[in-house]
């Protein structure tokens, strides 16, 4: 078999004027040119390949990174005394005493789970997994954020399905518990669906890995999976390119994963991290290769010498630049001194994972890469990985935004009797966005593991880092919490305040169930880039972001930008999705959101306004959208914080659910039908019934009181100035929710509703 | 407690154990010998990624060896999910475990009910003891041919049955099985996971491991 003639340096040096296919490799002609000067001659095919993919979007964050910085800018005085990695790092790590450290990161798999739900969905688990794990850290949990098109349009039946498997698939076989996470529809995700992966890993604190590569002389480890076809260009082409129409040619490029050789490596780089064999380590994900080998460089001594030919294959015929672009899971690559070598490959063999040296660390400040005998790269690899092209894109406010904003929607017409409000309750409880999710959680395992304190449809999932039963130390468990929120019409309503709406409802969430936010990860998903209205939105949403984190005084530890989600020049709703995590001292007393005991006093925390702009019931009932999100009140989320983590802390509460989709209705209606009990409500003197049930005020929550506390718990929200209403009392023989004067349900009625629609949906 | 490449539920298993009262000991499936373990709990997972077939292949580990001559001379051995895929496929219990009739995973919070509390297994449980243990698996669904299944309902050798609609497809809604000599326990959900009522639907599971320590003590 004939194979083309290898594109060298040295070829490249002496044929300057050979005309290369950088456009098809989604680079411009300044990009193109830019490296030319770097390289001063042009790239081999190669270099050309590493480039393009170290430069797209996905990779170097070129659009977003002007904006992002004010992450660090604006960073809360609060992160330095818990921040032990922040941003840059494959996930950012903060100490929750005790000796212990996590690390958390989102991540998106948008492109490839339209193409190949299920393999999409699952690699985009493996990925994030593997960045914990690269931080020194064993994975312990995980959560998605999954966005849908319309739940009953013929592709949502196609993609969710696929989704959820793929997801379930990977992460049961991998042995990680699904501790929660969200999906939602809405017709602009339909030919873009978003799947947003978090995991959460903890680690000793003084037990952290890095990416790079210090140390001339130390060996480069290739291990884990051979390399393969799969997953080529998946970072330039397929996660920085919108989709015209050309789904079925992109194929191939999606990733397949093996959640059985991931498991394997997990364990393998564990034992190897406790045994303290690598000075370096990163995981082979976008731009697998080039990514792993000039992030390793760049960071270290910089400098490193590869014979490609030493890459272990799955298929003999790959060319060095597929080699360099190929995407294949479960793979990673250590930085290993010559004496521990030996052990190291030792622990791999105990694995059966394939482990094998292809380059040397070296001093020289230039990445070389050779090819049967020849020279095939030589570059600054700093010049890849750090000194990307940087845009700072045009911004212009959205032409339709005024008007968007000015068609508040008071005029829609809304329910007066007790029968239109209960017919209101119905409708909002059996729809897609707030109907029973246990069609696709029940997919998920979230046993494994044996330290699931709390798992969806909890406030967040909540796992037991310490366990005093096996380590006898007689200390309460320690444990985290974390939730992921996102809200796409807030975000388009006013990408600002959307953003800082998603942060305060995670941050809620984790303190609703007793923990302490700590810090924050996030995961932007929005349009194009090169449209100024989406910029606009994206620049809004990561200031608001960062003022809120500021204000709430908790750090962004990392993320991850996913661009040009959009079909054809449609871009999606603007989708900021937020991850909070939070750490609770002693898991025993955990909030759960089941409502529970007879005659408990159930209290409404906050001040519920006629808020209507973007809920959904302006959604499902008038499919409406267009006014202003909820009012912020970030002061306010951090008093109702403090309130829900004290009264857990002393006993005070025995359930707690927050308040955000569809209102006050869906809370009391999901509290009643986990906690199997009856409510009887009163509406609030003062207050329209209709706004009291399905406002979506911000900044609230619903707690159940028990009689004997009750004093305690008013007077400490007295004393700390936060409004509580008691709006109902707790029955366990009255199974129903009666709202009194208005109308009466059943439980048995509303879980049918509630239950039936996703089943129905999907079978 | 044996570790196959894959396992995933093996820490939990050792915990349970613990909280038994017991010692539990990893074990490595790459090792022939059991040392002086007294019981072994094959535990829940994927092994080997459940190529092939479900437990296909951790069969012929070199643990699984001394496993089934320990079995067939009386030592108490309980296969949690993909252990009694191991169990089937290793032939010390009849029968198999095929795909769940829904064609998808669940997870979920079971009720069985104890047909035999007379095994090493269960004899903390009495007959007809009602629990609910956490079920996860994606190939649940026990399978045996009508004399086989006539056969274990006639011995006693169902030892425990699916309540309140059979979630996988289970012929006659069996959940764990027994060998004749009742030292053999198959069992589809996971009672390692219904140990500790704060990561757990309660404690309905601990019997389960209480019945072999009381079992091997008494005997000692």
């Amino acid at each position: 078999m004939s194979r083309p003639a290898v594109d060298t340096v040295e070829v490249a040096a002496t044929s300057p004027s050979q005309s290369q296919p950088f456009k098809e490799l989604g680079l411009n002609a300044e990009e193109y040119q830019r490296i030319k000067d770097i390289l001063d001659r042009r790239p081999t095919s190669s270099e050309l390949a590493m480039y393009s993919v170290m430069w797209s979007e996905h990779c170097s964050y070129k659009s977003s990174k002007v904006h992002l910085r004010q992450f660090g800018d604006k960073v809360p005085a609060e992160a330095k005394d818990i921040l032990l990695v922040g941003m840059g790092e494959n996930a950012g790590v903060v100490d929750v005493g005790h000796g212990l450290a996590v690390t958390f990161k989102i991540e998106s798999h948008n492109h490839p789970s339209y193409v190949e739900p299920y393999q999409g969905a699952a690699t985009g688990v493996g990925g994030i997994v593997r960045d914990i794990l690269t931080m020194g850290a064993r994975p312990v949990a995980v959560q998605d954020a999954l966005r849908f098109g319309p739940a009953n349009a013929p592709d949502t039946a196609r993609v969710l399905p696929g989704v959820v498997a793929g997801i379930g698939g990977y992460g049961n076989c991998l042995g990680l518990p699904n501790v929660g996470g969200e999906i939602s529809f809405d017709p602009s995700y339909l030919g873009n669906p978003l799947v947003n992966a978090l995991c959460v890993g903890v680690l000793p604190a003084d037990g952290i890995k890095l990416a790079k590569a210090d140390g001339p002389g130390s060996h480069v480890v290739l291990f884990g999976a051979r390399t393969g076809g799969d997953g080529i260009g998946g970072a330039s082409v397929l996660a920085s390119a919108s989709f015209e129409a050309k789904g079925e040619k992109k194929r191939p490029a999606v990733q397949v994963g093996d959640p059985f050789a991931e498991k394997v490596l997990i364990e393998c780089c564990l034992e190897i991290f406790a045994a303290d064999l690598v000075t370096g380590i990163q995981d082979l994900g976008a731009a697998g290769l080039s990514c792993a080998t000039t992030e390793l460089a760049a960071a270290g001594t910089g400098g490193m010498d590869v014979d490609l030919d030493l890459a272990p294959l799955r298929d003999e015929t790959l060319t060095p630049e597929e080699i360099l672009m190929s995407e294949s899971q479960e793979r990673m690559m250590a930085v290993v001194t010559p004496e521990n070598l030996e052990k190291f490959l030792e622990v791999c063999a105990k694995w059966e994972v394939t482990a094998t040296v292809i380059g040397t660390v070296t001093d020289t400040g230039r990445l070389v890469m050779r090819w049967h005998g020849e020279t095939i790269v030589d570059v600054p690899p700093r010049t890849l990985a750090h000194e990307g092209p940087v845009y700072e894109r045009p911004v212009r406010r959205p032409y339709d935004q005024d008007a968007l904003n000015g068609e508040h929607g008071n005029g829609l017409p809304r329910p007066k009797s007790g029968e239109q409000l209960r017919a209101t309750a119905l409708k909002l409880i059996s729809s897609a966005n707030l109907a029973d999710k246990s069609w696709v959680t029940d997919q998920y395992d979230r046993y494994v593991l044996g330290n699931t304190v709390l798992a969806q449809p909890e406030d967040s999932g909540m796992i037991r880092l310490t366990d005093r039963a096996l380590d006898g130390s007689g200390e309460a468990d320690l444990g985290v919490a974390v939730s992921v929120d996102g809200n796409g019409r807030y975000t388009r309503l006013d990408p600002y305040a959307g953003a800082q709406l998603a942060l305060a409802e995670a941050y809620r969430n984790v303190a609703t169930t007793g923990a302490r936010p700590l810090a924050v990860t996030n995961c932007l998903n929005f349009g194009s880039p090169e449209d100024p209205a989406v910029m606009w939105q994206f620049a809004e949403a990561v200031r608001g972001l960062a003022d809120g984190c500021q204000q709430l005084g908790v750090p962004v530890t990392g993320g991850n930008v996913s661009f040009y989600n959009q079909t054809g020049s449609t871009p999606i709703l603007p989708t900021p999705v937020i991850g909070v995590l939070g750490v609770i001292d002693d898991v025993s007393r955990r909030t759960p959101m089941a409502l529970r005991g007879d005659g408990a006093q159930l209290y409404l925390l906050g001040d519920t306004r006629d808020e209507f702009g973007g809920s959904e019931w302006a959604n499902v009932v008038h499919g409406f959208l267009g006014g202003r999100p909820p009012k912020v009140d970030l002061t306010r989320e951090k008093l109702l914080a403090d309130v829900l983590i004290n009264a857990s802390r002393d006993g005070l509460i025995d359930a707690a659910h927050d308040l955000s989709d569809g209102g006050l209705f869906v809370a009391v209606a999901e509290g009643c039908l986990r906690g199997e009990v009856g409510v009887r409500l009163v509406v609030p003197e003062g207050l329209d019934p209709f706004v009291f049930l399905f406002s979506e005020s911000a900044g609230r929550a619903i707690v159940a009181v028990p009689r004997t506390e009750e004093v305690r718990f008013t007077d400490m929200c007295t004393a700390r100035g936060l409004p509580a209403t008691r709006i109902g009392v707790l029955d366990i023989l009255e199974s129903a929710i009666e709202v009194q004067g208005q109308f009466r349900l059943p439980l048995s009625e509303l879980r049918t509703a509630w239950a039936a629609t996703l089943p129905d949906l999907f079978g | 407690m044996v570790t196959f490449p894959g396992s995933l539920d093996d820490r939990d298993a050792l915990r349970a154990v613990r909280l038994a009262g017991a010692e539990p000991v990893p074990l490595w499936h790459g090792e022939k010998w059991l040392s002086d373990v007294q019981a072994v709990v094959l535990p829940g997972g994927f092994s080997y990624g459940d190529y092939l077939r479900c437990g296909a292949i951790a069969r012929f580990s070199p643990a699984m060896d001394s496993i089934v001559d320990g079995a067939r001379q009386g030592m108490p051995v309980l296969g949690i999910c993909n252990g009694f895929q191991v169990l089937c496929e290793a032939h010390l219990l009849p029968g198999a475990l095929i795909r769940n009739r829904s064609q998808k995973f669940i997870c979920r919070d079971q009720a069985v009910r104890i047909e035999n509390a007379g095994t090493a297994w269960t004899a903390d449980y009495e007959d007809g003891q009602q629990l609910v243990i956490p079920l996860k698996n994606a190939e649940g669904c026990y399978v045996a041919d009508e004399r086989t299944l006539d056969e274990l309902e006639g011995s006693g050798r169902v030892v425990a049955r699916y309540l309140d609609g059979n979630p996988n497809g289970s012929l006659r809604d069996i959940a764990g099985i027994c060998n004749a000599e009742g030292n053999v326990v198959g069992l589809m959900p996971h009672p390692e996971h219904a140990t500790d009522p704060l990561v757990g639907p309660g404690t309905d599971g601990l019997p389960f491991f209480s019945s072999v320590l009381r079992a091997l003590v008494g005997a000692a």
